[in-house]
């Protein structure tokens, strides 16, 4: 058991989604050094534990495009993020999970938590509620 | 709210303090909300002062309030159909009511503070917020008192508690205590917070006063509340040890005047000498076992300094040991200051500067007077005036509380007229 007290409150599930990101330097995503089978292994956990409700990798950066609108309406349409960007999301998951403390331990399991990589943990805002 | 209002409810939070962190905690285990949980318990408290003084007090105060509190709640969930949603209350509360830990001995209520405590010190909340939830919820102060102790104006501390307390519900921050293999991860941010309102207390960070004693002994209080919660722990003995060991000396620390006394000029007389007795057995718990943590060795290190008869006396070895050991847990400027002065005790006041120069660089060290003072004091002593003057000089220039000023002034004017 992973954790010393059961839950006392009966309540429904949380949604978080775990944004894994990579820092960006000179315009170039810097790599965790990951890899591809440690993010099947990872995946493969979530979906045993049943925390799993959907996610996905992302392309890479060379493939990103920007829309932005303007108050005139006009599209602008530029390659790549802003060139600010400091951080890119390489993909996502979003899990169900009890509590802010699962959804940490989840975020630092992944391959994306080590080294150079962060993952961002949100809840999901479930807009109206029903039971 | 006008001023005779706002006396008078902080003057009935008062009485209540302790009794209220009690029922906030049963009452956040029960309803899941904070907010809920706050409005509740001041409703019942304030019922209490309503009856108590005509029918008399209850035979179990504890369990009347909660009972109140808990009835208010039921009928507050039965209007607002979408609070009572959101929390699942009508099915949880049939279903926590047997998962409640036993009752203190000398008490009528189950103790659930310990799991608040991990709650208002969470790990995912702003560190300066851990210590004012701590502040609010469990030492039970009105969040005018809470923004007080922090110096901050009372619309700001109640918009970070807001803050807080909206990240608490709405990331769902668990409200319970960590099974043993987290302990040792999640009670460091719960010792900083009870920590940080003691240290915010005892040496304000800026303001006219040097100490506010009060902020001292409600973080004191939490201290206690903690030991008895966490008895096996050796880091909350060393936590509440150190605090003892510091507070022993409270009254020494300024003059008549208001003036700050250092540890090398204070009267030992008058150190509190239970206090340091009470401390110095909890450094016994602290250092016995396994390799002691940060608290329980700053801990022997104050009391290194309160056993001493004078400054000749202090076992300078042990505390420049205790100091390597420190850094070693925690490497930090501020510490390798502090063991600088201490080799300055043992070796001379050349063998302290040497030290204290290798730290001139230091990032973490711009802007901490302390630094500045200590090179002053060491060079004083070695007769370098000019250099002290210019030490003490910017030590002024960085330095928050009025005593400290007052203080870095005069030794300023004894080095030039020297």
């Amino acid at each position: 058991m992973l954790y010393g007290d059961t839950p006392h409150r009966e309540e429904p599930n949380v949604k978080y989604m775990l944004l894994f990101m990579s820092p960006m330097v000179d315009g170039e995503v810097v790599d965790n050094g990951c890899s591809f089978e440690d993010w099947i292994r990872y995946d493969r956990e979530m979906k045993d534990a049943g925390v799993w409700v959907s996610g996905h990798p992302l392309q890479d950066l060379t493939t990103c495009t920007t829309v932005q609108v303007g108050p005139d309406g006009d599209r602008t349409i530029t390659d790549g993020p802003f060139a600010e960007t400091r951080e890119l999301l390489g993909g996502y998951d979003i899990i169900d999970v009890p509590d802010l403390d699962a959804a940490l331990d989840w975020a630092a399991r992944s391959p994306g938590a080590v080294g150079t990589g962060s993952v961002q943990v949100r809840p999901i805002a479930e807009i109206d509620v029903q039971v | 709210m006008p001023g005779e209002a706002a006396a008078v409810g902080s003057s009935v939070e008062a009485v209540f303090r302790e009794e209220r962190g009690r029922l906030l905690a049963s009452l956040v285990r029960r309803f899941g909300d904070l907010d809920l949980a706050e409005e509740v318990a001041s409703e019942a408290i304030e019922a209490a002062l309503t009856h108590w003084p005509t029918d008399g007090v209850p035979g179990r105060p504890g369990a009347w309030l909660l009972t109140t509190a808990r009835r208010r709640a039921v009928d507050r969930l039965r209007r607002d159909r979408v609070l009572a949603t959101r929390l699942a209350v009508l099915r949880a509360e049939a279903e926590r009511a047997d998962h409640a830990p036993p009752a203190d001995a000398d008490r009528d209520l189950p103790d659930d503070r310990l799991a608040l405590f991990f709650t208002c010190a969470h790990p995912a909340l702003a560190a300066q917020d851990r210590g004012a939830l701590t502040l609010r919820f469990l030492a039970g102060l009105t969040t005018t008192e809470v923004a007080r102790a922090f110096l901050v104006p009372p619309a700001t501390m109640a918009q970070r508690l807001v803050r807080a307390k909206r990240k608490i519900r709405d990331a769902r921050i668990p409200f319970r205590v960590p099974g043993p293999d987290e302990l040792p991860g999640r009670l460091p941010t719960v010792l900083q917070a009870v920590y940080s309102v003691f240290t915010e207390g005892y040496a304000a960070s800026s303001g006219p006063d040097l100490q506010r004693i009060d902020l001292a002994e409600e973080a004191i209080r939490l201290g206690r509340i903690l030991r008895r919660l966490l008895p096996a722990e050796r880091e909350v003995a060393g936590l509440l040890g150190l605090m003892l060991l510091v507070h022993a000396r409270r009254d020494a620390r300024t003059g008549p005047d208001g003036a700050l006394v250092l540890l090398d000029d204070q009267d030992r007389g008058r150190w509190d000498r239970p206090m340091i007795e009470e401390g110095c057995a909890l450094v016994v718990v602290a250092l016995t076992g396994r390799a002691p943590g940060p608290y329980g060795v700053q801990a022997a290190i104050a009391a290194l300094h309160d056993e001493a008869a004078d400054v000749a006396s202090t076992d300078w070895p042990q505390v420049v040991a205790l100091y390597d050991v420190l850094l070693g847990l925690m490497p930090s400027p501020v510490v390798a200051l502090n063991r600088a002065a201490a080799v300055a005790m043992r070796d001379g006041p050349e063998a302290g500067l040497a030290l204290l120069d290798e730290l001139a660089d230091d990032p973490r060290l711009r802007g901490h007077h302390p630094y500045p003072a200590a090179r002053a004091a060491l060079l004083r002593r070695l007769g370098r005036y000019d250099e002290a003057a210019a030490a003490y000089r910017s030590a002024l220039t960085l330095v928050g509380t009025e005593p400290e000023r007052a203080y870095l002034l005069s030794q300023l004017e004894e080095v030039t007229t020297e």
